[in-house]
């Protein structure tokens, strides 16, 4: 099905898209990647009066190591991510997540930002923040930029802090220490299934703490059944994923072989 | 709105509805048909095509307008002078295709790959298809294929050159 009618505004800065959403009211949105929102606007789940194209705008297509965070801008592709060295080297978390959301010809098209603003339960990218303690710059429609860290940014499925006429431009995942170690792990039946789980290791590694963390994390998932697998069956592979995860995160740091 | 895309090294203006899909506005206004539309959305990728010869893109999910100004490459802009793209010829070579429903979508994301990556491994294709579904051939020719054009371009670089 094609998408209702709406018009199309393409932005050349920041400032001219803000100001473009503010001319044209509630129902204008941004257009990122189009990854989540074209699909949603095909179906008649989204139905934008304005689509504000942020495409264009070539400086918010950044990856900037400084001042102890990793900034990637609105612009920026997982595609970019998968294949910047610094990202291979420093970023194991953020490494892992963009190999693996949706699938290589998506991810050279879907953005990081546009990920978290759309904010899927099931999305890679608000899961891989959450953990990793990112923070989001929002510019707001008087042209000031606020700072949001993630566990405010979330608000809820599909719904973030970013208000009426604001837009998202940066997200800042702090800079890991050097024994600090990352990994993200997902079940798929093929690519682009959407995530399952998730963890980040921290202290004194042993098998029994291994196995303690993942029957905490079989009693403190709460999945919902789908055609993927029930509930019990979500839960037990909540913590075979965060033993696999603990484990990548150790093997990393040189840690295997645990007793 | 009107747009100006080159296509395969050709320009067309276009008036265009903000809401015509890539794939429709290459179909039907210009009628390269080689671009399939298979899912419609987003995940067989039977509509991939190459934009500005270095992002492969799925066409069903991007708008015309959004292709303003930039240069796209079809299935149909692989051949040059009669003579088939050494990827195409490696499909036709390698079996790489049965039906061919999921052929330019596969050619044209194999395009993309080889310039990023002009030596890939085995699984690096297997990873890099991914996004690409073909209900025939079971992937091994489709492999063998971008393998044997890999080769190819590696002894001949110019080879690889289409467009503008
Ligand atoms: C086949 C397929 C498989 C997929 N699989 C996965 C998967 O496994 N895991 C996963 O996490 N995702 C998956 N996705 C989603 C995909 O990764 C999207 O690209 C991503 O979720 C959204 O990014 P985008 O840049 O495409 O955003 P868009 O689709 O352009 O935008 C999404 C929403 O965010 C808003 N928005 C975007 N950018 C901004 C901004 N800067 N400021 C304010 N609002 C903004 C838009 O208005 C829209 O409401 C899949 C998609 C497809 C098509
Ligand atoms: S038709 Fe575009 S991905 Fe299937
Ligand atoms: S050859 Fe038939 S779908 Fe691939």
């Amino acid at each position: 099905m094609f998408p209702a009618p709406f018009d199309y505004y393409r932005a050349h800065s920041v400032d001219d898209a803000v100001q473009a959403l503010a001319r044209f009211g509630d129902d204008a949105r941004i257009l990122a990647g189009g990854q989540s929102l074209i699909p949603a606007m095909r179906f008649r789940l989204a139905r934008p009066s304005v689509l504000v194209d942020i495409n264009a705008i070539d400086e918010l297509a950044y990856v900037r190591e400084s001042d102890g965070h990793l900034a990637v801008g609105a612009g920026t592709r997982d595609f970019a991510l998968e294949t910047a060295p610094l990202i291979a080297q420093r970023y194991l978390l953020l490494a892992d997540t963009s190999a693996l959301v949706a699938d290589p010809v998506v991810r050279q098209m879907g953005t990081v930002v546009g990920s978290l603003c759309h904010n899927d339960p099931a999305g890679d990218w608000p899961v891989t923040a959450l953990a990793a303690r990112a923070q989001v710059s929002i510019r707001t429609p008087g042209g000031a930029t606020r700072t949001v860290a993630i566990d405010d940014f979330v608000v809820d499925s599909y719904t973030t802090a970013v208000g009426t006429g604001e837009m998202a431009v940066e997200v800042r995942f702090p800079t890991p220490g050097t024994r600090t170690s990352g990994s993200y792990q997902k079940i798929e039946r093929k690519v682009g299934d959407f995530a399952a789980e998730k963890l980040l290791a921290g202290a004194k590694p042993s098998k029994d703490l291994i196995r303690a963390a993942m029957r905490e994390a079989e009693k403190i998932a709460d999945p919902s059944p789908d055609n993927r697998g029930s509930v019990e069956y979500k839960k037990a592979m909540a913590g075979v994923l965060v033993g696999r995860a603990i484990a990548g995160a150790l093997e990393r740091l040189g840690v295997g072989g645990l007793k | 709105m009107k747009i100006a895309v080159t296509v395969n090294g050709e320009r067309y203006e276009r008036d265009v509805e903000p809401r015509t899909l890539l794939a429709y506005f290459l179909r039907e206004d210009l009628g390269l048909t080689g671009t399939h539309v298979g899912c419609d959305s987003s995940s067989c990728g039977c509509c991939v095509v190459a934009m500005d010869g270095d992002r492969a893109v799925k066409s069903c999910t991007m708008f015309a307008v959004q292709a303003d100004g930039h240069e796209i490459t079809t299935v149909e802009g692989l051949e040059q002078g009669g003579k088939l793209h050494p990827l195409q010829q490696a499909f036709w070579d390698q079996h790489g295709l049965q039906c061919g429903y999921c052929t330019p979508g596969m050619l044209m994301t194999s395009y993309v790959l080889l310039k990023h990556q002009p030596a890939p491994n085995e699984a690096e294709i297997r990873e890099a298809i991914a996004g690409n579904l073909c209900r025939c051939t079971g992937y091994q020719n489709i492999v063998k294929a971008i393998q044997q054009a890999s080769t190819e371009l590696a002894a001949e670089p110019a080879a690889a050159a289409v467009g503008s």
